[in-house]
């Protein structure tokens, strides 16, 4: 298991090297030159110099790619250019709200979304099977901050039971949360539906059956539990996607955090600022992916010896 | 002739019919928005500011007095015109991609692989931010970042088509015959392969509006007045506590044609019984 988590690791290296260089390119990709936007009105050709100097755009871009890379693994993401601090600390700022509203939603995801896919397996074809189904249709219809603005009409502006936006109080973490769940939830409940309907129809199941065994140890020690598989494959393929939930929502409801400083500096232009949050975004996806990966090995000794 | 018999079909079943009616309204709407609207989309009648729905704005005015109802109708045709070429763009290109590295193999298809797995773990609204911070904002520019958003998808699933396909005998029987790869890839092993990837993108297509709406609510796509479902929540929410319907009935027209798009797919995929080659990616 630990030469599995050790050699998935290392896949990871080459991906991230990618993803680095991408992001990298991405202020010298961006038409016009990336010191006019930091460069004040009326400053001397001298003082031009002076700071293409300072940013090192004199240099091959290779150097330059080398340089920043150095710099990025020791923490160091540079200056943000309109909010004049270091993106690290802007990045240190967020990222626990983002970890925080992310993790719950996942958690939240994952158990009600099983719960409600293995229930609608089991009462199939009922009226509980069919409300599990018109909640999966909305879940993976509804635009997720459309969603969160009706939250807010609902929940806080017309009952008060919720804050409408920020993140001082733990309550302000319902509505998000609740948000970004329902996404999840449906595509969790959809396979977990679909899995154990596939696997009642096995023969051991049908077996189990004719042993005279009681029918909820059927479903829930057996199909259910055979049933995991594909869950948890389907969570690790698409765990980034309910990550990238968070971005919309966080901006719904005013909470600080990755995705919403990744927005605000999108419209405003503050290229190191963005590089920061996609940089810590996409290392998120893939450290997600990893465990959903790992998850998988832990549950199928097929994965963990195919990598040998 | 036999496509549209079939699509004909497929529109008489119950699921089929509900969400058929919902599309050939929306795609109307998109068409016709000057003459189907009452009022012009961008006159603004300040005294006449967040009126609630009534006899003479059914769907009441925004906080610069414009009629809703009218900008809902002119905001299909950002919303259907965004996504359709955005995903067109994308199968087009993912089908010749997916083909030819399907059909070659080799370090090309090695390459393609690489970058289609690498893009495949991240969310698309992520990748369309990191293109939307490179090439700008504006209408074009979240069309582009959706049509390679969605890239891997159609490159994934045509490759997997094509490899299935190819060692079927009159594939081989084809070559043997000495036709050209471009033969054998048009005119042999796409029209066998396409079908599922035009299903995939029509319910690509959804997932496209509520993409573009999001894009568009986050201000990084169309411009004002230019009416756009996303944009026009994004100033409604300031208006949250004074006059909600701003919001309600954007949400509401993206997520009908939405649901209906993902019924009209679901219809689809069981008329032509493709569920399986469908799950193969």
């Amino acid at each position: 298991m630990l030469l599995f988590t050790v050699k998935r690791l290392l896949l990871l290296i080459p991906v991230f090297l990618a993803i680095s260089v991408v992001i990298f390119m991405l202020v010298h990709l961006v038409p016009g030159d990336p010191i006019d936007s930091i460069l004040r009105v009326g400053a001397t050709p001298s003082e031009r110099a002076a700071l293409v100097a300072r940013y090192g755009l004199d240099q091959p871009i290779l150097t330059q790619y080398v340089t920043w890379f150095g710099k990025m693994v020791q923490g160091d993401l540079g200056d943000a250019i309109i909010l004049r601090r270091p993106v690290a600390d802007l990045i240190a700022m967020n990222l626990p709200h983002s970890l925080a509203l992310g993790s719950l939603a996942l958690l939240f995801s994952t158990v009600v979304g099983i719960t409600a896919g293995a229930l609608a397996a089991i009462f199939r074809d009922t009226w509980f099977d069919r409300g599990v189904m018109t909640l999966i249709l909305l879940g993976s219809t509804v635009p997720s901050f459309w969603l969160g603005l009706l939250m807010i009409m609902l929940f806080a502006v017309t009952l008060g039971w919720f804050p409408v936006s920020g993140a001082r109080t733990a309550s302000a973490l319902v509505l998000p949360v609740l948000t970004i769940g329902l996404g999840g939830v449906a595509l969790v409940a959809r396979v977990t539906r679909v899995a154990m309907m596939d696997i009642a129809r096995r023969d051991f199941v049908m077996m189990l059956h004719a042993k005279g065994v009681s029918r909820w140890r059927i479903e829930l020690g057996s199909v259910l539990r055979h049933a995991m598989m594909p869950v948890v494959t389907i969570l690790s393929l698409r765990i980034g996607w309910i990550l990238g939930g968070a971005v919309a929502v966080e901006f719904v409801f005013a909470r600080p955090g990755l995705g919403s400083l990744l927005i605000t500096s999108l419209n405003q232009r503050d290229y190191p600022v963005v590089q920061g949050c996609l940089l810590m975004l996409a290392i998120a996806v893939m450290l997600g992916t990893l465990l959903g990966d790992i998850l998988q090995a832990m549950m199928d000794p097929r994965i963990r010896e195919g990598m040998k | 002739m036999s496509a549209l018999w079939f699509l004909w079909g497929v529109a008489r079943t119950p699921r089929g019919a509900v969400s058929a009616v919902v599309l050939v309204l929306v795609i109307v709407c998109a068409l016709f928005a000057p003459w189907l609207a009452p009022y012009e989309y961008a006159i603004q009648n300040l005294p006449g500011a967040n009126t609630p729905p009534n006899a003479t704005h059914w769907m009441g005015t925004d906080e610069f007095g414009r009629d809703l109802m009218s900008r809902i109708i002119h905001g299909a045709r950002t919303s259907l015109s965004v996504a359709i070429t955005a995903i067109g763009i994308s199968v087009v290109a993912g089908m010749t991609l997916g083909a030819m590295a399907g059909y070659f193999g080799g370090i090309f298809d090695r390459v393609v692989t690489a970058v289609v797995d690498l893009t495949w773990s991240f969310p698309e609204i992520l990748i369309a931010l990191l293109l939307i911070a490179i090439i700008g904002t504006g209408t074009e520019s979240i069309m582009i970042a959706i049509a390679i958003a969605y890239l891997a998808q159609f490159t994934r699933l045509t490759r997997a088509q094509v490899m299935a396909l190819r060692s079927e005998t009159y594939i081989e029987a084809t070559v043997n015959l000495g036709a050209g790869h471009a033969h054998v890839i048009f005119r042999h092993l796409l029209p066998n392969a396409i079908t599922p990837v035009i299903v995939a993108g029509m319910l690509a297509t959804g997932d496209a509006i509520i993409l573009e709406a999001t894009l568009g609510f986050f201000g990084l796509g169309a411009q004002p007045p230019t009416p756009s479902w996303g944009a026009m929540m994004s100033s409604g929410t300031a208006q949250i506590f004074i006059a909600p319907w701003i919001i309600l009935f954007p949400g509401a027209a993206i997520a009908l044609t939405v649901i209906a798009i993902n019924l009209f797919g679901d219809a689809l995929i069981d008329a032509l019984d493709i569920r399986n080659r469908l799950r193969e990616v």
